[in-house]
């Protein structure tokens, strides 16, 4: 059986001004769903509109346009009281944990804050809880009156992932948990992510450009181009049947630790870099490096459609 | 056949004096780089693999950085003790550097071009002229299109993967013999990482340079690097062909690097086998091997004595206790050529 749909994304769209009449159209029409206990994986090189998708989705940004229903409401259109309840329900560990922790505060102050603001737990419980949460994220409970500059990268995102769950939240945005981290460390972590889903039953929506981590972690992957989805499919699918050209170019310049297989496949190489997102271009917004390009992928947008079950795909060609 | 050498590395040390006392970020590093190689040197943050790389370009502040003891030859001569002018015309000219951070490498008050031509001006003495010319001629072997109007726009007006090739530009217009590159893709996304790999294999073979690439990516040197050196807490742990490190990996170490990634290509979600702890602290480095505090192998002799160097092959070296006669024999978590 299937799960409920938690969360649904909706034609959303975040621009921003960037000054001179240009408008940067960071997020230009995403149309997701994100299953309850699922997660799911956003890829994409930087400038693709990635992490503001996953702020949007947590209302970090207003929306400029379309909507993001979540467990039934709609989260850009909440009143006050509904706006706490939400972060309550969800939370996100940022990728950077040497800017994210606030350094003037001690870890047990950081974790707390959320448990304050909600009420949730006060006096000798409220510590309690703090400890148990550093104890759930590996760290132990005299780490609760240190400051964040006393800990190592991959301690202070294990400060992180406990001030999220913090307020037993049901959904967690994750930008790029991990690529500020060393890879024996990464994996720790990674590791500490999912055995807190299978305990806690929570959904991710998992942000990160290292596909092999995305792919080891997600259940479904959304591959981004430009702010737009480009694919959608399960993560062991989209491996073995990347079909937008980007999904392919992309699968294909990932290095594999193997000097066997990395000598003999071929790699195919995208000329040329991202175009700004100011102004994208017209039509497909992949064809300036496409392979395929047609004239009619310079004139219409391809439209986002199931070629398979719960496969994705925006592209003219396929 | 001998290949003939172009840099050894002896027993290297080098030290920083902090207000905190002495961090000894490489203790003791020896390697050699022959003609037209290319080797990797990998390791986490703060292995020491980028110090060794800046201590051979001897671009460390001295102070608080001193080489404490060792040697470095260069081309057949000993360049430990060379004073910062001789230093000047070595680098650039015979040795060339390519940074993590184009960013931050390039000038930003300076057109791209003349930061090209500045190097063949002062080691090649071109007039400007020529050397200008001859910077449209680097950028343009580098791939970067419209070289001749490129050459003079300022660094702000690349993206991030055109400054990282006129960094390499720079780095190889006076055809040094040895090019380091110290994580020269980190900074970049996978797509232009392929771009940049694929151009500096192109000029290696072009341009016969040898090259030292840092990297903590093993997947970056799976394709590029004849032999690899695994460093970790200032030392070598492993070294050997690539093939030695990725299918017959001796140390623990080199072990959790390769486990510790999950591959693109593998079948099940299988769980990832972290290396557990941090690394230790440079300002008091333990007695024994750095470690065996984070080695599920590890023995009573490993918090003790340092391990030496077993050999396994000609090339390929471990610093490691399990590689004794008398050592318990111990499941190896790599299984070899083939196996997922």
């Amino acid at each position: 059986m299937e799960n409920k749909k938690l969360i649904e994304v909706k034609d959303l769209k975040k621009y921003f001004n960037v000054g001179n009449n240009a408008i940067l159209k960071a997020v230009d029409g995403l149309n997701f769903f994100i299953r309850e206990g699922e997660t799911l994986g956003l890829v994409g090189e930087s400038g693709c509109g990635k992490s503001t998708a996953g702020r949007t989705i947590i209302r970090l940004y207003e929306a400029t346009g379309g909507e993001v229903i979540f467990d039934g409401i709609n989260v850009h259109k909440l009143d006050k009281k509904g706006a706490k309840d939400f972060t309550k329900k969800a939370q996100m560990i940022f990728q950077d944990p040497y800017a994210s922790l606030d350094p003037r505060m001690t870890v047990g102050d950081i974790i707390g804050e959320g448990i304050d603001i909600h009420n949730l737990y006060t006096g000798k419980e409220r510590m309690e809880r703090i400890y148990e949460l550093l104890h759930t994220v590996g760290l132990n409970r005299e780490h609760a009156n240190r400051f964040p500059h006393e800990f190592s990268g991959g301690q202070r995102q294990r400060i992180g992932i406990a001030r999220a769950l913090a307020v037993e939240p049901q959904f967690i945005v994750c930008d790029e948990p991990i690529s500020a981290l060393d890879v024996s460390i990464q994996a720790q972590v990674v590791n500490l992510l999912i055995n807190l889903q299978r305990e806690k039953k929570l959904t991710y929506l998992f942000i990160a450009h290292d596909l092999s981590m995305v792919k080891h972690i997600s259940d479904r992957v959304g591959v981004m181009y430009l702010g737009t989805m480009v694919e959608l499919a399960s993560s062991t699918e989209l491996y073995k049947r990347p079909t937008h050209p980007y999904t392919q170019a992309l699968m294909s310049a990932i290095p594999i630790a193997d000097p066997d297989v990395e000598k003999a496949r071929k790699r195919i190489l995208l000329e040329g870099d991202v175009p700004s997102p100011i102004n994208p271009p017209p039509g497909c917004r992949f064809k300036a490096r496409c392979r395929y390009a047609t004239e009619r992928c310079s004139q219409e947008i391809p439209e986002f459609r199931e070629i398979d079950k719960d496969h994705f795909v925006a592209c003219h060609n396929v | 056949m001998e290949r003939e050498k172009i840099l050894e590395v002896k027993d290297l040390h080098v030290s920083f004096d902090t207000y905190a006392g002495e961090v000894k970020a490489v203790r003791g590093v020896s390697f050699y780089l022959n003609k037209a190689e290319a080797i990797a040197i990998v390791g986490e943050s703060g292995c020491g693999k980028s110090v060794t790389a800046q201590s051979i370009m001897k671009l460390i502040p001295m102070p608080p950085g001193r080489i404490k003891s060792g040697n470095i030859i260069f081309n057949g001569v000993d360049i430990t003790k060379f004073s910062d002018k001789k230093m000047e015309a070595i680098r650039g000219s015979e040795m060339g550097m390519i940074f993590q951070d184009p960013m931050t490498s390039l000038n930003p008050t300076m057109v791209v071009g003349k930061q090209i031509a500045e190097g063949l001006i002062k080691h090649q003495h071109l007039s400007k002229k020529e050397a200008m010319t001859r910077a449209v001629e680097m950028l343009k072997l580098v791939g970067i299109p419209n070289p001749d109007k490129r050459a003079g726009q300022y660094p702000h007006e690349f993206s991030g993967g055109m400054r990282q090739r006129a960094m390499i530009a720079i780095a190889l217009a006076c055809n040094p013999k040895l090019l380091i590159a110290d994580e020269p893709t980190t900074a970049l996304d996978v797509t232009i990482q392929a771009q940049i790999l694929d151009l500096m294999k192109e000029l290696k073979s072009k341009l016969d340079t040898s090259i030292i690439l840092i990297t903590h990516d093993l997947g970056v040197v799976a394709d590029m690097a004849e032999r690899i050196i695994v460093m970790y807490a200032g030392k070598v742990v492993e070294s050997g062909s690539v093939e030695d490190i990725f299918y017959d990996p001796q140390h623990p170490y080199t072990w959790g690097l390769l486990k510790s990634v999950p591959r693109l290509d593998a079948e099940n979600k299988e769980q990832l086998v972290p290396i557990t702890g941090t690394p230790p602290d440079l300002f008091a480095p333990p007695k024994g091997c750095a470690f065996a505090a984070r080695c599920k192998y590890s023995m009573e002799i490993c918090y003790e004595e340092q391990p030496c160097d077993m050999e396994y092959n000609k090339d390929h070296f471990a610093a490691c206790w399990l590689g004794h006669p008398d050592a318990p024999k111990v499941e190896r978590p790599i299984k070899g050529r083939g196996v997922k």
